[in-house]
C-alpha cells in the first residue's frame, strides 16, 4: 500500500483517539481522563498508532494491529459502565473509529503482502479473513451495545455466545436430533441411492437417456416443498426429516454422478477394452475413480442442501427438539439470543460437515490436476 | 453406391431422443398409481368398515382413486385439482392458485433481481480488489455452508417488529439465498478471458473500464446465464420458505402450510405442482433470454 496513505490513515487514527479525550463519552459519564484503567490503554494505543505512522510500511502492520486491539479492549471496558452502554456519544465513537480504521489498514497492508511463500503464505491466507471477521463482529458488538439496540431486534454476539455456553445441553440434544439422526441418515441414503442409480444408468444407456433429463428437471424443482407430505407419511420424528433429505440429495447426486461416469476418456476406455476387462472391473478401476471429482462436487452441494432440508422439514412439525423446532418456537417467544445460538450451532455443523467432505476429497482425489501444483 | 442400413422407426432421431424419457415418465406414473392404491387402501377400507356398509374389493379400489383426504392422491386427482384451482376461479380470488403463485412470484422476482445485482457488484469488487478477494471471499463461501434458510423466521420476525411486512422481507431472504451462485459464477466469468486477450488489451493501452466493458463483461455472459438459472430456483425456494413462519395469508408456501395443517393433501400437491411449473417456467424464460442474447452477440 502507498506509504503516504498509510501514514495519513494512522495519523487520523491517533487524532481520533486524541479527540476521544476531549469529547464527552456519554451524557452521564465523566470524561475519558477520569476513567482509571481505560485512559492509559487508550494512550498506549495512540502511541502505537504514532509508531505505525512513523514506520508506514510492512512493519507498520504489527503496531497498528496491536493498537487496534488495545482500542477495542478500551471501548469494551467502557461499555461495561452502565452510564456509557446505550447512550454512547462522540467521544466513545472516536475510539471505535480509531480501532476500525487501524484494523482496516492492517488488513489491507497484510493482504497486499507479496513475495512470501509456503507456510507463511498459508498463514496469511487464514489470518486476513479472520481479522476481517473479527472486525465485523467487534463493530456489531459495539454498535448494538453502544446504541442500546433492544435485544429483541438484534442481540450482541457476546449475548448469543453466553446463551450458547449456558444452554449447551439443549443445543446438544437439538444437534443430535437434527444433524445426527435426520441429516446424516438421509444424506447417506440419498447420496448412496443417487450413486447406485447413476451406475445403473451408466450401464444401460436406455435408462440413462431417460433418467438424465428427468434428473435435471427434478433437481431444479423446489423439492423442500415436499416436507409437509413427508411429515404426513413418516410422522413427526426424524424419519420424516431423513426422507426429505433423501429426496433433496438424490437428484444432484444422480445428475453429477452420471456426468462423472461419462467423464472417462476414449483412450482409457479403449485400454480397458484391450485388457478384456469386465464391466465391473472397468467400473471400479476406471469409471468410478474418474467420476470421483464429480461425485465429491455433488457431496458438497448436498452437504448444505441436506441441512437446509432437515431444518425446513422441522418447521412442519417435530417432537420437542431439533434446530428448526427451536428456532421457530424461540423466535415466537422473542428469545432472539437463543435463536442466534441455534443459528451459530447450525453454522458450525454446516461448516464442519463441508470441511469434512473437503478433507475426504483431498484424500481421495489427490491425483486430480486441480490439486497437483 | 453406399449401402445404407434400412432406417427403422427405432433409429428415427425423434424416437431415439424422446422414447427413453417417455418410458421413464410412464413408468413413474404407473408406479405412482400402484403406490396410491397401496397407501390409500387401508384408509378407504377403514372408512367402509366404520360406516358398516358391505363393500367389494372393486369398491375399495375405486375409493383409493378419489379419496377426499388420501395419503397419496392419484395423479389424475392432482391434475384435476390443479386445473380446477387455476382455471376454476377468477385469477385474483383467494382460492385461486394463480393468485397465490403471483404473490410468490413477485417476491421471487424482486429477490432474484436484488440478489443477482448484489452478486454481480460483489463479483466486480472482488475481481478488482485484491484486499477484498482475500478478506471477503472466504466469508462469502462460509456464508453458504450456513443453512441460510434457518435465518428466514427470525428475519421475518425482526423485520416485522420494525414494521416491515409483505413483499420486502421475503424478497430479502430470496436475495440472500441467490446472490451466492451469481457472485461465484461472475467471478469465474470475469477472470475467464485468457492472458493473451488481456495482453492484447494492454497493448492497446485500454483503461480498466474499457477492459471491463469490452472484454470481461462479454466473456462472462455464458457464466452469467448459467448462474442465473441456478439462482432463480433458489430464489423461488427462498420465497416459499419465507412464507412459512409468518403463517402468511397468501403464497405457495402458505398453501403448503395450510394444506399440511388441515390434511388437505390434494391442495398440498397442487401447490407443489404450481411451484414446479413456476420454477420450470422461470428457467425456460432465462434460457430464452440466453439464446436471444447469444444470437445478438453473434454466437450462431
Amino acid at each position: 500500500m502507498d506509504p503516504r496513505k498509510l501514514r495519513l490513515g494512522f495519523i487520523a487514527a491517533t487524532a481520533a483517539l486524541a479527540l476521544a479525550f476531549l469529547l464527552p463519552l456519554a451524557p452521564q459519564s465523566p470524561p475519558l481522563s477520569a476513567h482509571p484503567i481505560v485512559w492509559p490503554i487508550v494512550g498506549a494505543a495512540g502511541i502505537l498508532f504514532l509508531l505505525a505512522a512513523r514506520l508506514s510500511d510492512q512493519r507498520a502492520t504489527l503496531p497498528g494491529l496491536a493498537g487496534a486491539t488495545l482500542a477495542a479492549a478500551a471501548s469494551l471496558v467502557l461499555l461495561d459502565d452502565a452510564a456509557v452502554a446505550g447512550a454512547a456519544r462522540a467521544g466513545f465513537w472516536m475510539i471505535v473509529m480509531a480501532c476500525w480504521l487501524s484494523a482496516a489498514l492492517g488488513v489491507v497492508n497484510l493482504a497486499g503482502t507479496h513475495q512470501v511463500r509456503g507456510k507463511l503464505q498459508r498463514a496469511l491466507d487464514l489470518l486476513v479473513p479472520l481479522l476481517f471477521g473479527l472486525t465485523v463482529f467487534y463493530l456489531w458488538e459495539v454498535a448494538v451495545r453502544g446504541f442500546g439496540v433492544p435485544p429483541v431486534l438484534l442481540p450482541s454476539p457476546s449475548a448469543a455466545a453466553t446463551r450458547f455456553i449456558h444452554s449447551l445441553p439443549t443445543l446438544g440434544a437439538d444437534f443430535v436430533q437434527t444433524f445426527v439422526r435426520g441429516v446424516l441418515a438421509g444424506y447417506f441414503i440419498g447420496c448412496g441411492a443417487g450413486l447406485l442409480v447413476a451406475i445403473l444408468a451408466h450401464r444401460y444407456a436406455f435408462l440413462g437417456r431417460g433418467l438424465l433429463p428427468l434428473g435435471n428437471f427434478f433437481s431444479a424443482l423446489p423439492l423442500v416443498g415436499v416436507a409437509p407430505i413427508m411429515v404426513m407419511w413418516f410422522g413427526f420424528d426424524w424419519p420424516s426429516k431423513a426422507a426429505v433429505v433423501v429426496l433433496v440429495t438424490f437428484f444432484p447426486m444422480l445428475v453429477n454422478a452420471i456426468a462423472g461416469l461419462n467423464a472417462a476418456g476414449h483412450i482409457e476406455r479403449d485400454l480397458m477394452r484391450s485388457y478384456g476387462a469386465t464391466h465391473s472391473q472397468a467400473l471400479t478401476k476406471l469409471y468410478l475413480p474418474a467420476a470421483l471429482p464429480f461425485i465429491f462436487n455433488a457431496l458438497k452441494i448436498n452437504a448444505t442442501l441436506a441441512l437446509i432440508g432437515a431444518i425446513v422439514a422441522e418447521f412442519f412439525g417435530t417432537p420437542t427438539q431439533g434446530i428448526g423446532f427451536r428456532i421457530s418456537t424461540e423466535a415466537g417467544r422473542m428469545a432472539i439470543d437463543m435463536v442466534w445460538a441455534e443459528i451459530a450451532l447450525a453454522a458450525l455443523a454446516g461448516m464442519a460437515f463441508y470441511g469434512f467432505v473437503t478433507l475426504a476429497e483431498r484424500a481421495t482425489t489427490f491425483w486430480h490436476p486441480s490439486y497437483r501444483t | 453406391m453406399l449401402l445404407r442400413p434400412a432406417r427403422t422407426l427405432r433409429d428415427h432421431p425423434l424416437v431415439a431422443r424422446y422414447a427413453p424419457v417417455l418410458t421413464m415418465v410412464l413408468a413413474l406414473v404407473a408406479i405412482w398409481y400402484v403406490a396410491a392404491v397401496a397407501m390409500n387402501w387401508s384408509l378407504v377400507r377403514d372408512g367402509f368398515e366404520r360406516e358398516e356398509t358391505p363393500y367389494a374389493m372393486s369398491d375399495v379400489l375405486a375409493g383409493t382413486m378419489d379419496a377426499e383426504r388420501p395419503l397419496l392422491p392419484a395423479p389424475h386427482q392432482i391434475a384435476s385439482a390443479f386445473l380446477d384451482s387455476v382455471f376454476g376461479y377468477p385469477p385474483l380470488a383467494p382460492r385461486s392458485l394463480v393468485y397465490h403463485s403471483l404473490v410468490t412470484l413477485s417476491a421471487t422476482l424482486l429477490g432474484f433481481l436484488l440478489g443477482a445485482l448484489f452478486g454481480i457488484v460483489l463479483a466486480l469488487l472482488i475481481v478488482h480488489s485484491r484486499v477484498l478477494e482475500r478478506s471477503l471471499l472466504p466469508w462469502i463461501i462460509c456464508s453458504q455452508m450456513v443453512p441460510v434458510l434457518a435465518l428466514a423466521p427470525i428475519f421475518i420476525v425482526v423485520l416485522g417488529a420494525l414494521g416491515l411486512h409483505g413483499l420486502l422481507p421475503k424478497s430479502i431472504i430470496s436475495a440472500y439465498l441467490c446472490f451466492f451462485p451469481v457472485a461465484i459464477g461472475m467471478v469465474k466469468g470475469f477472470i475467464s478471458p485468457d492472458p493473451l486477450q488481456l495482453e492484447l488489451m494492454r497493448t492497446w493501452s485500454a483503461t480498466p473500464r474499457q477492459v471491463l466493458w469490452k472484454l470481461r463483461w462479454p466473456a462472462s455472459v455464458p457464466y452469467l446465464f448459467a448462474s442465473l438459472k441456478v439462482a432463480v430456483t433458489i430464489s423461488l425456494i427462498g420465497a416459499i420458505v419465507a412464507e412459512l413462519p409468518t403463517g402468511a395469508e397468501a403464497g405457495i408456501g402458505a398453501r403448503l402450510l395450510s394444506g399440511s395443517y388441515y390434511g388437505q393433501t390434494v391442495q398440498l400437491w397442487s401447490a407443489l405442482v404450481a411451484a414446479a411449473v413456476l420454477s420450470s417456467a422461470l428457467i425456460a424464460l432465462i434460457g430464452l433470454i440466453e439464446r436471444e442474447t447469444g444470437r445478438r452477440m453473434g454466437a450462431h
